[in-house]
C-alpha cells in the first residue's frame, strides 16, 4: 500500500481519536491522577551519575537512597512504601529538564529530589512550575529565588556569611580578597559579602573570577603575595579548587596569616586535594562530618555501612538525607487519597525535625530551611575541626542582599525601603 | 623592577607547563603528520600512572618518572602499531580514530580508577618556595622549568644529532625515497609516536602535583597543546618553544593586570589573528625542496 498524504492524515487522525479515548487525562489535566496508587508513593531521584559533576552528585543520590531505604524498612509512610525512580541527567542542564519532565509527567512522581548546580536547578524550575510539582533542592546556593514549587534545604548566603564574615574580620583583619569561578553563584555570594564587609568597615582589595575548570593560578597567587590580604574569600568550585589549594601550598603561602575562607569546600573536596593542601583553611556550613550529635553518629554509621567505609558525608549529602525525612513527615500528615504535590507543600510548611546538624525547620513563607551555621577549620587528616557553633538556628533569607524584595507565601513582594 | 621580574618568572613558569604538554604533540604532528586528539588522554594516563604508582606500589613521583615515560610510550607504540599504521593515507580518519582512543581511555580510567578527583603528592624536597632576586616562586615550578628545558634539548638532539633523527627527517621529507635507501620507515614512525606519547605521559605526571587528576583532565591540555603547536609552526620544534613561552608571558601579564578569564579570551583572539595572516605559524622549518 502506498502511503499518500491523505491516507497518512486519516490514519493519524484515527489514532489520535483512539489515544484521546484511551488516555483521557492527557486532555483533561490532573483530573483523575492517582499520585499514591497501590500503596506506593513514587518520587524522582535526579542526580547525575555520569559527566563532570557526577563525582559529587553520586553522593547525593546515595544519601537520598539511604534515607528512602531506612524509611521503607521502618514501615514506610502510613503503610505505603516510597518508590524511588532514578534518572541520570548526565551533568547537562537540558537533560535535567527533560528527565524532570519524564519523572513528573510520565512516571507521575509526586516529588523530585535533585540537582547540585544552580544551572541544573534553573533548567528544571520551569518544568516543575508548569507541571505544579515539587522539586527538593539540597544544595547551598546563591539565593534570590522564590518559587512555590521548590523546597530548598541547603543554606542561602545569609546563613553561611552572617556569622562567618565578622568572625573572619575579628580574627584575621579587614583586608579581603575575593576569588571565584566565573558564574552566577560566586557573583551573588560576593555581592552579599561586600554588603557585610561594608557594614563592618572592612575593604575588598581585589575581586576576580577564573573560568570554570581553570587550573593555572600563578597570577592569582602573585596578586595574593603583592596585596597581602588578611583573608582570601574563595568561591572557586570543582576541580579548580583542587588546583588553587595545591598551588597555594606549593607557593609556600601560610594559611595562618592569609587563610582561604570558603563556602563550598567540603570533606569531598578535601579528599580530592589531599589533607595537607587543605589544612588550615576555613569553611562555613551548617554541617560537617565531625559534628557531634547522636543523629549524626547514626547517619554517618549508616552511610558508611551502606556505601563503604571510605565514603565521606558532607553538607549537601546531609541535606539530601534530612529532606527525605521532611518529605516523610509531610506526607504522613496527609490522608491517602489527598496526596498531591500541592498538599505536600502545604503540609511541609513549618515541619521540624532533628537532622544530623541539629533541629531544622522548613520556613512556611519562603520554603527555605532554618539551619545551624558552623565555622570549621580543615585538618591534614581530611576532616574538619568545628571552631564556632551558632548559638541559635538562623532564619533563611534568600533576598538578604536585596532589601527591597522579600519572598513570601504569595510569591516575591517588592517593598519600599 | 621587582614587578617586571615577577611577571617574567610567572610567564616562564606558565610557558614551561605549556611546553611540557605540547612537546609530544609537536613531535608527532610535525613529523608523522597525525593530528593526535588522544594526546590529552596520554597526559591523563601519565598523571594516573603517577597516582597509581604512589598508591599501590608506594613509589613516589620522581623515581617513578622513568617508568611512566616507558609505560605510556609503550602504550603509544601499541596504538600506532594496531591502529594508526592502517590510517596514514587517510588523515581525516586518524582524527576520528585518535579521538575515539581518547574517549575509550577516559571511560576505562573512570571505570577502573573511579571518577573521583585524585591528587599526587608534591615531592617533599620541593614543597617550599625559593627567592630569586627577591621574587618568591614555588620550588616545584622551577623544577618544571628545568625538566621542560631538558626534555626540549634531548628531543632537539635526537632529531638533529643522532642517526635516528637523520632517518626520521629523511622519512618526513620523502618516505618513498628514504625507503629506497634502506630506511625502515614503519619502525621510525612507531618509535617516534611512542616517544611523543611517552613525553605526554611524562608531562601529565609532572604537572599532576599542581593540578587535579581526573578522567576528563586531558581535554583542557589538548587544546593548550594545539594552540602552542599551531602558533609556533607545525614542523618547528624551536617554534613550539618560542610560542609556549610567548603564550605563557602574555597569559601571565594579562591575568595579572586584568584576570584569567580575559587573559584566556585575549590569547585565543591573538592566536586566531596570527593564524589569519600567517597560516603556517610563526616559524617554518626550512626544507630544501
Amino acid at each position: 500500500m502506498k502511503l499518500t498524504r491523505r491516507r497518512f492524515l486519516q490514519t493519524s487522525a484515527g489514532g489520535g481519536a483512539f489515544l484521546a479515548g484511551a488516555m483521557p487525562h492527557i486532555w483533561s489535566k490532573n483530573s483523575d491522577l492517582v499520585w499514591a496508587a497501590g500503596g506506593e508513593i513514587k518520587v524522582g531521584v535526579l542526580f547525575s551519575l555520569t559527566g563532570t559533576t557526577a563525582i559529587i552528585e553520586e553522593s547525593l543520590n546515595k544519601a537520598t537512597i539511604l534515607a528512602i531505604e531506612e524509611i521503607n524498612a521502618a514501615g514506610g509512610i502510613n503503610g505505603m512504601k516510597i518508590v524511588p525512580v532514578i534518572e541520570d541527567p548526565a551533568s547537562d542542564p537540558a537533560t535535567f529538564a527533560e528527565k524532570a519532565r519524564k519523572l513528573v509527567a510520565g512516571d507521575k512522581c509526586v516529588s523530585v529530589f535533585g540537582s547540585y548546580t544552580s544551572a541544573s536547578r534553573k533548567a528544571v524550575l520551569p518544568v516543575v512550575e508548569k507541571q505544579k510539582n515539587l522539586y527538593w533542592y539540597p544544595t547551598l546556593y546563591e539565593g534570590r529565588e522564590c518559587s512555590k514549587n521548590v523546597i530548598y534545604t541547603g543554606a542561602v548566603p545569609n546563613q553561611q556569611q552572617d556569622e562567618f564574615i565578622p568572625w573572619l574580620i575579628k580574627n584575621f583583619g579587614k583586608k579581603f580578597s575575593m576569588i571565584g569561578s566565573n558564574y552566577i553563584y560566586p557573583k551573588e555570594e560576593n555581592n552579599y559579602c561586600r554588603k557585610l564587609l561594608e557594614k563592618y568597615g572592612a575593604e575588598v582589595v581585589n575581586e576576580e573570577y577564573v573560568p570554570l575548570g581553570h587550573s593555572e593560578f600563578s597570577s592569582v597567587i602573585n596578586k595574593f603575595r603583592q596585596q597581602q590580604p588578611n583573608v582570601i574569600f574563595s568561591t572557586v568550585v570543582g576541580d579548580s579548587v583542587v588546583a588553587l589549594h595545591r598551588q597555594y601550598k606549593a607557593a609556600g603561602l601560610d594559611p595562618a596569616k592569609m587563610p582561604m575562607a570558603s563556602l563550598t569546600t567540603s570533606e569531598n573536596e578535601i579528599a580530592a586535594m589531599g589533607g595537607e593542601a587543605a589544612a588550615g583553611h576555613f569553611t562555613s556550613a551548617p554541617y560537617f562530618e565531625v559534628h557531634k550529635s547522636p543523629e549524626n553518629e547514626k547517619f554517618v554509621a549508616a552511610y558508611k555501612k551502606r556505601w563503604g567505609a571510605d565514603k565521606v558525608t558532607h553538607f549537601v549529602s546531609e541535606a539530601c538525607y534530612f529532606q527525605t525525612y521532611m518529605f516523610k513527615q509531610a506526607v504522613g500528615k496527609i490522608g491517602k487519597g489527598d496526596i498531591t504535590p500541592n498538599t505536600i507543600r502545604e503540609a511541609v510548611k513549618g515541619v521540624e525535625m532533628i537532622a544530623p546538624q541539629g533541629k531544622v525547620r522548613l520556613d512556611g513563607e519562603n520554603l527555605h530551611t532554618w539551619l545551624w551555621p558552623k565555622i570549621a577549620q580543615a585538618k591534614s587528616n581530611g576532616q574538619f575541626e568545628i571552631i564556632v557553633q551558632s548559638k541559635e538556628w538562623l532564619k533563611p533569607d534568600p533576598y538578604a542582599a536585596y532589601p527591597n524584595q522579600v519572598c513570601t507565601e504569595k510569591g516575591l513582594v517588592e517593598k519600599k525601603v | 623592577m621587582h614587578f617586571v621580574l615577577e611577571q617574567v618568572l610567572t610567564g616562564l613558569s606558565i610557558g614551561s607547563i605549556l611546553l611540557l604538554v605540547a612537546l609530544g604533540l609537536s613531535i608527532i604532528y610535525g613529523t608523522i603528520g597525525v593530528i593526535n586528539l588522544a594526546h590529552g588522554e596520554f597526559i591523563m594516563l601519565g598523571a594516573y600512572a603517577a597516582w597509581a604508582l604512589k598508591t599501590y606500589v608506594g613509589l613516589s613521583l620522581l623515581p617513578g618518572l622513568v617508568l611512566i615515560f616507558l609505560g605510556v610510550g609503550l602504550f603509544g607504540w601499541l596504538v600506532e602499531r594496531i591502529l594508526l599504521r592502517r590510517l596514514y593515507r587517510r588523515p581525516l580518519d586518524t582524527i576520528l580514530a585518535t579521538w575515539g582512543v581518547g574517549v575509550v581511555l577516559q571511560q576505562v580510567v573512570r571505570l577502573t580508577a573511579g571518577g573521583d578527583l585524585r591528587y599526587v603528592e608534591l615531592p617533599p624536597s620541593m614543597a617550599s618556595s625559593v627567592s630569586i632576586f627577591g621574587v618568591e616562586i614555588a620550588a616545584y615550578r622551577i623544577f618544571i622549568f628545568v625538566v621542560a628545558a631538558l626534555l626540549f634539548l634531548v628531543s632537539w638532539s635526537i632529531m638533529n644529532r643522532t642517526t635516528f633523527g637523520l632517518k626520521l627527517r629523511a622519512v618526513v621529507q620523502d618516505r618513498n625515497v628514504a625507503s629506497c635507501f634502506g630506511i625502515n620507515a614503519d619502525r621510525i614512525y612507531s618509535l617516534t609516536f611512542a616517544y611523543g606519547a611517552g613525553l605526554a605521559g611524562l608531562a601529565g605526571a609532572i604537572v599532576s602535583p599542581l593540578k587535579s587528576v581526573s578522567p576528563e583532565m586531558g581535554t583542557g591540555y589538548v587544546v593548550d597543546a594545539f594552540m602552542v603547536v599551531v602558533l609556533g609552526g607545525v614542523q618547528s620544534l624551536f617554534g613550539t618553544v618560542i610560542s609556549a613561552f610567548a603564550l605563557g608571558e602574555v597569559t601571565g601579564v594579562i591575568a595579572f593586570l586584568q584576570n584569567d578569564t580575559i587573559a584566556k579570551a585575549t590569547v585565543l583572539i591573538l592566536i586566531i589573528s596570527v593564524i589569519r595572516f600567517r597560516p603556517q605559524g610563526l616559524f617554518v622549518a626550512k626544507v630544501r625542496a
